[in-house]
C-alpha cells in the first residue's frame, strides 16, 4: 500500500513541477536558516567538559567591604590570592586548583628574534587530572613541584611541533623572557568550549599554549591578564600577591557526591565567618557554590545577538510553513476530481488522509535535504566570520538527524490540514460536475 | 467592493492563511528593518579624527612583566618614526576613537561631592604634545595645551615609575562631556574633579566639537570624553598623521624602524581606517543576515502570493469569461484581481502591525533594543503591499486575458 502511495505522491508532485520546486525551496530556506542558528547555538551551549560538569564546582566567597553591600548582592566572580591559596591548603574536595590567565614570552631555540607572545595558565597540579586533560607525552606536574616552585611547564602540542618540531618534548627546555622552564608534559589538541574554566579572557579563548605553576609564575613576576577586581588599593610594585584587596583568581574543586557538595558549602561559610572573626572580611558569609553549567548560565555565555538571530531563523521557518500550508492546501484541493474518483472508488477518508500525508512527507525529505546543504552553506559562512565562536559551527551527527526529523515533521505538521481539508471533499458533487 | 468580499467568503480558509503569511512577514520584516536601519545609523558614526590619513603603532618589549626600561626608547623612537617617509606628524595616545580599550574617571562639579559627579564617568585620551594636530581634532573654544602643561601621567597605570603621579591640571572636553558637567553653561576656565577626595582638579582650557569614544557603550554613551596633556603615555601607542596615499608604505616600514632601535620587541602597525572597519565587523555581519533573511522573506511571502492567484485566476477562468461575456473589459477584470490582493494584503498588514509592535516590545524587554518609530510601521506596509501587488500582476495579467468564449465552453 505504501508504495502505491509513494508512486501516486512521485506521480503528483512531477505533475506541477513549477508548484512543487517552490514548496521544496519554501521547506530548505527555513529549514536551512533554522539549522544553522540552531546549530549555532547547540554548540554554544554545548558541556564542555561532558561526564564531569555536574562534579565540578566553582566556589565564591565575599572578602569585599561593607560599602555597597545589600542581602542579595553577589560576590566577586574571583578570588583574592589569599583566599585561593588557603581554600587550596584546605583540601576539602577531591581535586582543586586555583589559577589565573597570563602572558609569556616564547624564546624559541631559534633565538630572541623570533620571539613571540602566548596565553598562558598559571595553575596548581590538580588541574590536570581534575580537567582531565589529554597528555601525548609526559604528565602534568606534581603538587611538591607547586611547594617548590619548580621551573617546570605543561605546553600544547601545536606549541611542541612549532618550538621543537615534534610532539615528545618531555625533557626539552622552553625559555620564557629570562628563565628557563623543563618541559614536563605535553597536552593533546584539548579546547573546551566554552572556555568555562576562565570565561575573563573571553567565553570561548582559545586553549593557552604554555602552563606553568602558579607559585613559580608569582615568584618570576609573569605578567598576569583577564579580570582583575580591585576595591582596595592597587599593589605599588605591581604585585598582585600581597593585594588583598583585588579578586583574579578562578579556582576549580570538584566534588563526587551530594555529601561533599553540602559539606563544601558549609565549609565556605565557616570559612568565611572565620576570616571575619580574624578582621579579614567584613560582610556577613555571603558564598556561592556553582557546577559548570550553573556558572556558564551566571555568567551569559551565550550573546545575545546569537539569540536573537536564532530567533529570526525560527520566525523564518514559522512563515515558510505557513506558504507551505497555503500551498499543500491549493495542490490537495485542486485535485479534487482525482480524489474524488478514488473515494467512489472503495478508498476511505482515512486512506486518502494517508495518502496525501505520503506525498507532504516526500516533499518534507526532499526540503530537509536540500536545507541540510543550504545549512551546511550557511555554517561555512558563519565559520568565516572573525567571532571567537565561529571555529566551532560544525554539524554533528545528531544536529544531521534533526535536520531530517525536523524538515518531515514540520511539513507533515503543515500538511495535517489541508490533507483534512481535501479529505471531506463530497466526492459525488465533485464528480457530477466533471 | 462588495462582490470582492462576498467572493472572497467562499475561500475563507485561503484568504486567512494568506493574510496570516503577510501578517508574519510584515511583523518581522518590519523589525527587521528597524534593526538595519539602526545597525547603519550606529556605523555611520563621525570618529572627529582625520580617518583616512592615520597609522597607529604599538610595540612590546620581550621581557613582559619584568619590563625595566618601559618607555625609555620612546624619545628615540619618536624621532625615528618622523624620519619615516611620508609621515606628517607623531604623537602618543592611550586610545584612539573605537579602538575599543580605554579608561575611564569619574568626574565630580564639587570636590569631594560623590552625589555631584557625572553619572557613568567621562573616557580619558591621554595625549603627548602635537596629539590634536595628529589627530585632526578641532576645537570650537579655547586653545591647544601649552608645553609646560604636558606631566608624566598615564590614565589607568597601576605599576611603574608614574603610577602614582596626579593627573594634569588643565584639559580640553567635548562639547557633550560640558553638557553633562554644566548643562547650558560656558565650560571655559571651569573646573572639575577626577576623584572623590578633591585631590584632583582639572581645569577646561579648550572645547572640541566632537571626538568618538574608544568604545561605544551605555556609561560613557558616544562621545563624553576630555583630552589630558602627558608627556609620554607607558603602554600607549604612536598615532602618525599620513599621507593618505602612503599609509600602506609606512605600515610595511614602520616595524623595520622600530627593531634598529631595539631589535628585542614586537611591532604591531596598523592603518586607522581598518581599525574602523574591525570595530563595526559585528554589526557589519549582523546587517548582511537581517537583509538575507529578509529578502528570502519577501521572496517566499511572493511566491506564495504568486501560487494562490494563480490557483485562483485558473477556478474562477469561467466566470471571468462570463464576466467578459455580459461587458467587462480587460481593464475591469485586472482591477478586479489587483483590488483584491489590496484587501487581503491590507488585512495582513494591519494584523502585522500590531505583531511587530508586540515582537518591538518583547525584544525591548530582553536585548535592550531601543523603541521602534512608528515610521518603521509605514516602511514595512509600504514595501508588502508593493509585493503584493507585483505578485499578482502575473497571474492578474493572464485573468484579463482570458476571452469571452469561455464562457460557453465547459471546463
Amino acid at each position: 500500500m505504501f508504495g502505491y502511495y509513494l508512486d501516486l505522491a512521485l506521480r503528483s508532485l512531477k505533475r506541477n513541477k513549477v508548484l512543487t520546486t517552490l514548496m521544496v525551496l519554501a521547506i530548505a530556506l527555513g529549514i536551512g536558516a533554522s539549522m544553522t542558528m540552531i546549530t549555532v547555538l547547540h554548540v554554544m551551549t554545548a558541556d564542555p567538559i561532558p561526564g564531569r560538569s555536574a562534579q565540578l564546582f566553582y566556589p565564591q566567597i565575599d572578602p569585599q567591604g561593607m560599602e555597597g553591600y545589600t542581602k542579595d548582592s553577589d560576590p566577586p566572580d574571583e578570588l583574592t590570592w589569599i583566599d585561593a591559596m588557603n581554600l587550596l591548603r584546605a583540601r576539602k574536595g577531591v581535586h582543586q586548583a586555583a589559577m589565573s590567565a597570563g602572558r609569556v614570552t616564547v624564546v624559541p631555540p631559534q633565538g630572541a628574534t623570533h620571539a613571540f607572545i602566548t596565553d598562558a595558565r598559571y595553575t596548581t597540579a590538580d588541574f590536570f587530572p581534575m580537567f582531565e586533560a589529554p597528555f601525548v607525552d609526559g604528565s602534568g606536574w606534581t603538587a611538591s613541584d607547586d611547594d617548590k616552585h619548580a621551573r617546570v611547564a605543561v605546553i600544547a602540542r601545536e606549541l611542541a611541533d612549532k618550538l621543537y618540531g615534534t610532539q615528545h618534548a618531555v625533557g626539552q627546555t622552553l625559555r620564557l623572557g629570562k628563565y628557563d622552564f623543563r618541559v614536563v608534559g605535553v597536552i593533546d589538541r584539548w579546547n573546551p568550549a566554552p572556555h568555562f574554566y576562565d570565561l575573563s579572557m573571553g567565553d570561548y579563548a582559545k586553549p593557552e599554549q604554555v602552563l606553568l605553576p602558579f607559585e613559580t609564575a608569582m615568584e618570576l613576576k609573569q605578567g598576569i591578564q583577564g579580570s582583575i577586581n580591585c576595591w582596595g588599593d592597587f599593589p605599588a610594585d605591581g604585585d598582585f600577591t600581597k593585594a588583598d584587596g583585588c579578586a583574579w583568581v578562578q579556582f576549580w574543586v570538584q566534588l563526587d557526591t551530594p555529601a561533599q557538595v553540602a559539606a563544601y558549602r558549609t565549609f565556605l561559610a565557616s570559612y568565611s565567618d572565620q576570616q571575619k572573626s580574624l578582621g579579614r572580611f567584613a560582610r556577613p558569609p555571603n558564598t556561592r557554590l556553582r557546577d559548570v553549567m550553573a556558572w556558564l548560565d551566571y555568567n551569559h555565555v551565550v550573546p545575545g545577538s546569537v539569540q536573537l538571530q536564532t530567533l529570526l531563523a525560527l520566525g523564518f521557518l514559522l512563515v515558510c510553513l505557513v506558504n507551505t500550508v497555503a500551498m499543500l492546501l491549493v495542490k490537495f484541493l485542486r485535485r479534487g476530481g482525482e480524489l474524488s474518483v478514488r473515494r467512489a472508488m472503495g478508498a476511505s477518508k482515512r486512506l486518502v488522509f494517508a495518502q496525501l500525508l505520503v506525498e507532504a512527507a516526500l516533499i518534507g525529505l526532499a526540503g530537509g535535504a536540500a536545507g541540510l546543504l543550504l545549512a551546511a552553506f550557511g555554517l561555512w559562512v558563519v565559520r568565516q566570520q572573525p567571532v571567537e565562536y565561529a571555529a566551532f559551527a560544525h554539524m554533528d551527527g545528531a544536529m544531521l538527524a534533526a535536520t531530517f526529523v525536523l524538515a518531515v515533521c514540520a511539513t507533515l505538521l503543515a500538511a495535517l490540514f489541508p490533507a483534512w481539508r481535501a479529505c471531506r471533499i463530497v466526492p459525488a458533487r465533485l464528480l457530477k460536475t466533471q | 467592493m462588495h462582490p470582492i468580499v462576498s467572493a472572497l467568503k467562499h475561500h475563507k480558509t485561503t484568504v486567512v492563511l494568506v493574510a496570516l503569511e503577510i501578517a508574519l512577514t510584515c511583523a518581522i520584516v518590519t523589525n527587521a528593518l528597524f534593526l538595519i536601519g539602526d545597525r547603519m545609523a550606529a556605523m555611520r558614526m563621525v570618529t572627529g579624527v582625520a580617518d583616512n590619513e592615520l597609522v597607529w603603532v604599538r610595540t612590546t618589549g620581550l621581557d613582559l612583566g619584568q619590563d625595566t626600561k618601559m618607555g625609555a626608547d620612546t624619545d628615540a623612537d619618536l624621532a625615528a618614526l618622523r624620519g619615516v617617509p611620508g609621515v606628517e606628524s607623531v604623537a602618543m595616545a592611550n586610545s584612539l576613537p573605537l579602538s575599543r580599550n580605554f579608561m575611564s574617571v569619574s568626574a565630580l562639579r564639587r570636590p569631594g561631592d560623590k552625589k555631584n559627579e557625572v553619572n557613568g564617568g567621562v573616557v580619558e585620551y591621554a595625549g603627548t604634545p602635537g596629539l590634536l594636530r595628529t589627530l585632526g581634532v578641532k576645537l570650537s573654544a579655547g586653545r591647544d595645551f601649552l608645553p609646560q602643561e604636558y606631566v608624566p601621567y598615564t590614565p589607568g597605570l597601576i605599576v611603574g615609575p608614574v603610577s602614582k603621579a596626579p593627573p594634569p591640571t588643565v584639559v580640553i572636553v567635548t562639547r557633550t562631556t560640558a553638557e553633562a558637567l554644566w548643562p547650558g553653561e560656558n565650560p571655559l576656565g571651569k573646573t572639575f574633579w577626577l576623584d572623590s577626595d578633591g585631590k584632583e582638579p582639572v581645569q577646561v582650557v579648550g572645547v572640541a566639537d566632537h571626538l568618538l569614544n574608544p568604545s561605544i557603550n551605555k556609561y560613557q554613551g558616544e562621545d563624553r570624553n576630555m583630552i589630558l596633556p602627558v608627556t609620554k603615555v607607558f603602554g600607549g601607542m604612536y598615532v602618525l598623521r599620513v599621507r593618505p596615499d602612503m599609509r600602506g608604505a609606512v605600515v610595511r616600514d614602520v616595524p623595520g624602524v622600530l627593531t634598529r632601535i631595539d631589535p628585542a620587541r614586537m611591532v604591531d602597525a596598523k592603518i586607522y581606517t581598518d581599525t574602523i572597519s574591525d570595530y563595526y565587523h559585528g554589526d557589519r555581519a549582523m546587517v548582511w543576515l537581517l537583509l538575507i533573511v529578509t529578502g528570502c522573506l519577501l521572496a517566499l511571502t511572493a511566491l506564495g502570493v504568486v501560487g494562490l492567484s494563480s490557483f485562483w485566476v485558473q477556478q474562477r477562468t469561467r466566470q471571468i469569461g462570463i464576466r467578459r461575456a455580459i461587458g467587462a473589459t480587460r481593464r475591469d477584470i485586472l482591477r478586479y484581481f489587483q483590488f483584491e490582493n489590496l484587501l487581503i494584503v491590507g488585512a495582513g498588514v494591519v494584523l502585522g502591525s500590531l505583531g511587530a509592535v508586540g515582537l518591538n516590545l518583547w525584544l525591548m524587554k530582553h536585548y535592550e533594543l531601543a523603541h521602534m518609530p512608528l515610521i518603521w510601521l509605514a516602511s514595512g506596509a509600504i514595501v508588502l503591499w508593493l509585493l503584493g501587488q507585483l505578485a499578482v500582476l502575473g497571474p492578474a495579467l493572464r485573468a484579463a486575458a482570458v476571452p469571452p468564449v469561455v464562457a460557453t465552453r465547459s471546463v
